[in-house]
């Protein structure tokens, strides 16, 4: 390594096999621990407590740093990064503001369980607790939004840390983990050590999740499953974190079984949408028939999905009828919301793959007749077609628009993100998607601003993929910078912005909730975005007609470099199937005639 | 007030990591009182963890003590007087051993027998009839006096939080001026003990 040259050398010791390997600068440790990690790019943003580190980056060739525009884009896009690849992404920001930019980030992570290591540069040791110029209570700030964090006060911890950091982000339930690093520990010399290896590696002194099920629970919850006469399949981004393995076995256990299959937000993709068995996304703005397979099933099987208030709706007529069955790995998740009959804790790729064995082991069949009962009343909620719209005229409706994305994109290697909105709620419902690891959105924090950056992440992880970030001209407006990290790192993202002038989620609550008084969510003074995309350096493209849609779309892809798509659509569309908040599974809304008698009131009006 | 869990149940008393906790004791709405204990790494920052855990998550802290228990292995031990119902003591259980530096969390009140003590000094002025039967009182609880002047008494109280609640209101007639308590610490009765 370069870096190992300006290492103030100590005297030569006579050498031996013994003799402790050289020490090096808190900013070299920080680099080999993040190489040893196996990262391969950061993404981050300098500042004055981080120019050690930064002074090591510059010298070396094996990470990639990715200059950001702001320290919120830099933990997206390590959660675009990490979401899309299965690994733990990487952040460097500086101290204070640095920080405290962050944290939005941080806690998206949090929410939709994303592992990232976020460095984070500190004023020095003798200076903390004093008003330092730059300086915050990071590790204060951030405790309450990472799974854990460290403030390292001994240069001869840093490496140790470091790797602790990255088993924590990965290992059982992922998360966000800070490292905030004074910058007089960067700057002293210490030991480096490498990391815990083996078994070693799984034995730390305190955090150990439990991967491995409880047969007892496997086994209750497979005769549970064998003798539902209306199951369901309800999972979550739990197996998506879990990876291929838990992909597969779900994909066969979910096919030897017959029983239908819904999933969350964040599930999507570790089902194959073009399946018979996948009745679409559950919850809110998900499908008639998965939330009225939700409400009628007499057993459901959670697999790393946590009951969220957006996938349940009132809790008191939640699935009123079924016993539940929860496989997690997080054991904090098991009755926190909703009390379950069966709780298997355990990695989710484990549990599927044991309660495979069993079902095959044990011969076990679903009672079929009944199955065939519980389909056909599935085909009855399928035939209301739920997701129906009408693309008539010279306007073009936001669905046609992310229809036709899907239609003209689906055979590519294609990733989409999104920012949050009605226009994200219609990505769900729209893009249909085959695998896991495609499918990048803010579901926990809904956080506006995600997509772009969460686009140039998974868009470094794949050069070759097609990435899209499906956009409010709202939210995109909150991490719009970004577009530059994008024409400097060359990354060919685009910006597909489905552009309704509206607040267009807002504007649906405040018409169904507030007497239509659109208070603040329409936005004047738009920019023009073709202009702004070409400001950047990017390409831009307006399309208002329908008939060119697919043309405007086609240009897009063909276009090697970042582009930006203004899609003017029909300002009025709102976002169904919808049910209420307070309400329940069964008392979905289909359309804008089915709310009307129906205000919504007392507790509901509370509610988000 | 808080009632104390009922004590012999005809269900296995099991854990919920095990998943086996029965569905109908986690719907029960009764509020009870728990007694939690829990090792954790003596290190900075993880108080303010499980302070925040609590603060955050609103669950309710009665008291809370840590002291540092195993000094070579930088081992402190955290007490945990908390109340909710079944479903919610079983969270903040959970919740805590989520957290990193916590090595073990015990449910003192529901894994058998413990006992739970609070040390309180209580600060009494008065004179006359009111100091001699605050001192006959504190007799009775056996109550040390660690201080004394011609007006005043400080008493060390030693008990469960019962007894010094109860101290401390029959001294409340008799020039209670000030009050300061250690909060419980809570072990389990029996051989066994919580290894870190
Ligand atoms: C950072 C942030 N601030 C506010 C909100 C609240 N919010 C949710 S959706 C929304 C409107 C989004 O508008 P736009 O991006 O144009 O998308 P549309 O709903 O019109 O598709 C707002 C303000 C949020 N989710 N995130």
């Amino acid at each position: 390594m370069a870096a190992e040259a300006i290492v103030p050398r100590p005297p030569a010791a006579d050498s031996g096999e013994s003799a402790a390997p050289e020490p090096m600068l808190g900013a070299q440790i920080v680099l080999k621990a993040l190489e040893e990690q196996g990262v391969e790019v950061l993404f981050g943003y300098p500042g004055g407590a981080v120019l050690p580190i930064y002074d090591e980056l510059f010298k070396q060739n094996s990470i990639r740093h990715i200059l950001v525009r702001h320290e919120q884009g830099a933990v997206h896009a390590a959660e675009g990064y990490a979401r899309s690849t299965g690994k733990v992404g990487c952040v460097l920001v500086t101290s204070g503001p640095g920080a405290t930019n962050a944290v939005t980030g941080l806690t998206d992570a949090l929410m939709d369980s994303i592992p990232i290591v976020c460095l984070t540069g500190q004023v020095p040791t003798h200076l903390i607790g004093n008003d330092a110029f730059q300086e915050a209570d990071t590790v204060g700030i951030t405790r309450p939004c990472t799974k854990h964090n460290y403030l390292v006060r001994d240069v001869d911890q840093l490496a140790r840390v470091m790797h602790e950091a990255f088993y924590i982000a990965r290992s059982g339930r992922p998360g966000p983990v800070v490292v905030d690093l004074p910058k007089d520990v960067a700057m002293a010399l210490g030991q480096y050590v490498t990391a815990p290896r083996g078994i070693q590696r799984q034995q730390h002194k305190t955090y150990r999740p439990q991967l491995k099920p409880q047969p007892s629970a496997v086994e209750a919850a497979v005769t549970l499953m064998a003798n539902a006469k209306r199951p369901l399949f309800y999972t979550g981004g739990g197996v998506i974190n879990a990876g291929p393995r838990a992909v597969a076995a779900l994909r066969e256990l979910v096919r030897l079984t017959g029983f239908p299959i819904t999933s969350t937000l964040m599930g999507l993709g570790s089902y194959p949408a073009e399946d018979s068995q996948w009745l679409g996304m559950v919850g809110m703005h998900g499908l008639y028939e998965a939330n009225l397979a939700m409400h009628d099933c007499d057993v459901m099987i959670n697999i790393g999905a946590r009951f969220d208030d957006r996938v349940t709706g009132n809790l008191n007529y939640f699935s009123p009828g079924s016993k539940k069955i929860h496989v997690d790995i997080d054991a904090s998740s098991l009755n926190k919301n909703v009390i379950v009959d069966v709780g298997v804790i355990g990695d989710a790729g484990i549990v599927l793959e044991e309660m495979l064995a069993l079902w095959k082991a044990r011969g076990y069949r679903a009672d079929q007749q009944a199955l065939k009962g519980w389909w056909r009343n599935i085909a009855q909620w399928r035939a209301r077609d739920c997701l129906r719209y009408d693309q008539r005229g010279k306007i073009i409706k936001p669905q046609y628009a992310i229809q036709r994305l899907y239609e003209l994109t689906k055979h590519r290697e294609t990733y989409i993100t999104t920012e949050v909105g009605q226009h994200q709620m219609w990505a769900a419902q729209f893009y249909r998607f085959e695998e896991p690891n495609r499918w990048m959105t803010s579901g926990g924090l809904g956080t506006m601003g995600y997509g772009l950056p969460a686009a140039i992440g998974a868009q470094i992880a794949h050069p070759d993929g097609l990435v899209v970030d499906i956009a409010g001209e709202a939210s995109i407006l909150m991490n719009i910078q970004e577009l530059s990290t994008a024409v400097q790192h060359r990354l060919p993202v685009k910006v597909f912005i489905i552009n309704n002038q509206y607040m267009g989620m807002v504007r649906q609550w405040q018409e169904l909730l507030h007497g239509g008084r659109y208070s603040e969510s329409y936005t004047d003074a738009l920019p023009d975005f073709v202009k702004l995309a070409e400001a950047f350096g990017c390409v831009g493209l307006r399309v208002s007609d329908p008939a060119k849609v697919d043309e405007t779309i086609e240009e897009m892809i063909a276009v090697k470099r970042p582009v930006v798509v203004d899609v003017v659509v029909d300002q009025k569309e709102n976002c169904y199937p919808m049910i209420p908040s307070g309400k329940a599974h069964n008392e979905m809304l289909l359309g804008p005639d089915d709310g009307g008698d129906k205000p919504i009131e007392g507790e509901g009006l509370a509610l988000v | 007030m808080a009632r104390s869990p009922k004590k012999a149940e005809a269900a296995p008393i099991t854990n919920i990591y095990e998943g086996s906790i029965p569905t109908a004791r986690l719907k029960d709405k009764v509020t009870y009182r728990h007694v939690l204990a829990a090792l954790v790494d003596n290190e900075a920052g993880v108080l303010a963890r499980v302070i925040g855990l609590f603060s955050g998550r609103g669950y309710n802290i009665e008291s809370l003590t840590v002291s540092e228990v195993d000094r070579d292995q930088h081992l402190s031990r955290v007490n945990l007087v908390t109340s909710g119902t079944r479903q919610v003591v079983e969270q903040i259980k959970a919740q805590l051993n989520r957290l990193v530096p916590i090595h073990i969390v015990r449910d003192l009140t529901d894994d058998g027998p413990s006992v739970a003590r609070e040390l309180a000094l209580v600060k009494v002025v008065g004179t006359g009839e009111k100091r001699v039967e605050a001192l006959r009182i504190g007799d009775i609880f056996r109550a040390n006096v660690v201080d004394s002047t011609t007006q005043s008494f400080v008493f060390e109280v030693v008990g469960n939080t019962e007894k010094v609640d109860a101290f401390i209101d029959l001294m409340k007639p008799l020039g209670l001026v000030e009050v300061s308590r250690t909060g419980v610490a809570a072990i389990a009765r029996g051989a066994a003990a919580i290894e870190g």
